[in-house]
């Protein structure tokens, strides 16, 4: 056969590839320029998103608190031997003593309506966690000034989220009260400090209270169960799939079914968990054991398949070096092929734990969403996970919540962005080269 | 040397799914003698060697048929647990394959796990033993402890030679020992074999037929899953029977 460039002169070819050179190089700068916008694109919105969740939530961090002066009537705290009496204290008004002292700091305000708009400037809850910091450290009561802290809504005016310029009636508090905040605020009555409560306590309906630990407790509860389930399962799995699983229509169906599980949408396991563990079984509703095992169930494909690839990406000569010399299968996995394969194991159920850390709708099917208000102390109390309580939160009317879910979204973050970079320096550094 | 037959081979036929690799080999491999196999890639002299501590049995698709008889027992035999057997019929392969581990950890595995050992001192009696037989102990005597993988290609291939007689098996399988070694490492690896042979039946599998002449006393080639040729070494070498074997050992295929 003939070559039909044999008919063209040297320079002609040349000629020809040069100018199909250019035509080349063309296609591939716009295909770096396509690219490049595109990552450019995704990062700003990476940025913005993440901009608008800090500037939305920093203000968490801080809360208002205000001064009163307040003498705590100790007598009637006490019993006979003149200890402190449980009882009392759980049945004395703080809240009646907190409005009460703070009133008096405002001795002109006249009228019922007047003095109840005045007194809810403080926190509905004052009084309650008044009463726990006298229950934990008695030696408060001798104290005559207090903070306390204030209602959301002077959180949200002194945090600068309540626009004074609106019309009265369209905010959430009217001229009086704003012209009171302001008079404290001039004599610094009124103060803006860390805002620790909210890595110290669980929710509570009042903005000002809510915070984020019992969250935290319930979710690292159910991980826990999701790992202590899922890391020895499926790395089980995998290994048999791996190893001693026959080829055939059996393995390719379970195959199959296995990195069909990866796609299932996870509420589906959520219905699950809510027909099979809390139908069936009777498990306790709103539990973090429920909630962690649904969590297993979504995550074991993801690290059956992270562990199979990982096996797989152990080089068949240390295996067979392995059986050379005369070990058993399991044993060839267990002593050479699965310490080889750990960092990718690890990884992979890393990135599998950080997605259920991040899941909600399995959890809202079997209750996790419930308004729990201590932190749960075992994995069979009621509770709830840090995404479920963001969509309580950002659920809630209340402007404070707004600012408390964002803070919240940075919190979850944190931890899935710790995870991964867990995930990465294991990899790292146990990975090793052949 | 001596003139006993270790393993007899008799009517092997392997074959891969539906394709044959091997046809009917008979061979006997003679006890504490070096008996190489030699052909063309894809002969099927890689193939035969596995099935003498059935390694075929990892590749799912592989069958064997056919009787491999050392002593009164079958190889072959479905039967016969292929753990046992690879206690007594040890391999190196053609990749130095050390573990991940360190040099003492490589030798000391094969007598742990049969139960060969059952203290420190034991397993470093056979650890030092197997060393000096490899001729690896004058080289890393002082850093036992030091991972395996950071020694040269020559040594880890050594020391793949000190792990498989740690077992002390009756017969041993080499793949192609130096195929990935320089010639130096080689010539080492060649003087090694020579003096396992008393100890040991080998039975090595080389694309160097200089190789086959200087380490073994038989010699078998194959060529296309037949066994054409199977003799002493210097006949095979000096006037072949066949003149398959003698184009190729002319170099004129292959």
């Amino acid at each position: 056969m003939n070559n039909p460039t044999d008919m063209l002169t040297a320079q002609q070819r040349q000629d020809i590839i040069r100018h199909s050179l250019q035509k080349r190089h063309k296609t591939e700068r716009r295909l770096r320029w396509a690219g490049l916008t595109a990552i450019t694109i995704a990062i700003s919105f990476l940025v913005i998103l993440i901009s608008n969740i800090f500037l939305n939530g920093y203000t968490a961090l801080l809360q208002s608190e205000l001064q009163v002066e307040m003498t705590i009537p100790k007598a009637e705290l006490v019993d006979e031997n003149g200890d402190l009496d449980a009882a009392r204290i759980m049945t004395f008004n703080w809240n009646g003593l907190v409005k009460k002292a703070f009133r008096k700091k405002f001795p002109d305000v006249k009228g019922m309506m007047d003095k109840r708009s005045l007194g809810d400037l403080v926190s509905d809850n004052a009084g309650y966690e008044l009463r726990l910091q006298i229950e934990k450290n008695p030696e408060l009561m001798e104290q005559n000034l207090f903070w306390i802290k204030t209602s959301d809504d002077v959180d949200m005016y002194m945090k600068g989220r309540l626009d004074a310029s609106l019309p009265e009636k369209m905010r959430r508090l009217d001229d009086k009260q704003i012209g009171w905040v302001d008079q404290l605020k001039e004599v610094s009555e009124i103060r803006k400090v860390f805002n620790t409560g909210f890595f110290t306590t669980a929710d509570s309906r009042e903005p000002e209270s809510a915070g984020i630990l019992g969250a935290v407790v319930g979710s690292a509860m159910a991980l826990m169960v999701t790992i202590i389930l899922a890391l020895p399962l499926a790395v089980m799995a995998a290994i048999y799939l791996e190893y001693f699983a026959r080829p055939g229509r059996v393995t390719d169906l379970i195959e199959v079914n296995i990195n069909n599980l990866a796609a299932v949408p996870s509420i589906v396991f959520g219905l699950l968990g809510l027909s099979v563990f809390l139908g069936f079984f009777n498990m306790p509703r709103s539990a973090p054991l429920v909630g962690g095992m649904v969590l297993a169930l979504m995550t074991l494909p993801t690290i059956i398949i992270a562990t199979r690839a990982s096996i797989r990406a152990v080089p068949t000569s240390i295996r067979d070096a392995a059986l050379g010399v005369g070990a058993s299968r399991m044993q060839a996995a267990l002593d050479h092929v699965l310490p080889q394969a750990a960092p990718g194991i690890l990884t992979g159920t890393i990135i599998g734990i950080a997605q259920a850390l991040g899941e909600t709708a399995p959890l809202i099917m079997i209750g996790m969403v419930a308004f729990v208000v201590d932190v749960p102390t075992s994995i069979t109390d009621p509770a709830t996970a840090l995404p479920v309580q963001i969509f309580i939160w950002s659920d809630s009317a209340e402007r404070a919540f707004y600012e408390r879910s964002s803070l919240a979204i940075m919190v979850l973050l944190v931890f899935l962005i710790s995870m991964n970079l867990l995930a990465v320096i294991l990899r790292r550094r146990y990975e090793k080269t052949w | 040397m001596s003139d006993t037959v270790k393993i007899l081979a008799s009517d092997v036929n392997v074959f891969y799914d539906t394709k044959q690799a091997l046809h009917d080999i008979n061979i006997d491999i003679m006890d504490r003698q070096v008996t190489a196999f030699i052909g063309p890639s894809g002969c099927g002299k890689s193939t035969f060697l596995r099935c003498f501590n059935r390694m075929n049995d990892v590749i799912p698709s592989c069958r064997v048929d056919g009787h491999i008889m050392m002593g009164d027992e079958n190889i072959n035999d479905q039967a016969l647990d292929p753990v046992f057997l690879r206690a007594r019929v040890g391999m190196v392969f053609q990749k130095p394959n050390p573990f991940p581990k360190s040099i003492f950890e490589n030798v000391a595995y094969g007598p742990r796990i049969h139960g060969l050992v059952t203290n420190k001192s034991e397993a470093e009696d056979i650890v030092v033993d197997s060393l000096k037989r490899s001729g690896l102990w004058n080289e890393v005597h002082d850093r036992l402890h030091d991972p395996a993988t950071g020694l040269s290609g020559g040594q880890q291939q050594r020391l793949c030679i000190a792990r498989a007689i740690a077992v002390q098996p009756e017969v041993l399988l080499m793949d192609e020992p130096c195929s990935a070694l320089d010639p130096i490492a080689t010539s080492i690896i060649e003087e090694l074999i020579n003096d396992l042979k008393d100890r040991f039946t080998i039975i090595i599998v080389t694309h160097s037929m200089q190789q086959a002449a200087r380490v073994s006393q038989k010699t078998a080639y194959f060529h296309l899953g037949h066994l054409i040729e199977y003799g002493e070494t210097k006949d095979v070498f000096t006037r072949p029977a066949d003149p398959q074997t003698e184009a190729y050992i002319s170099g004129k295929i292959g």
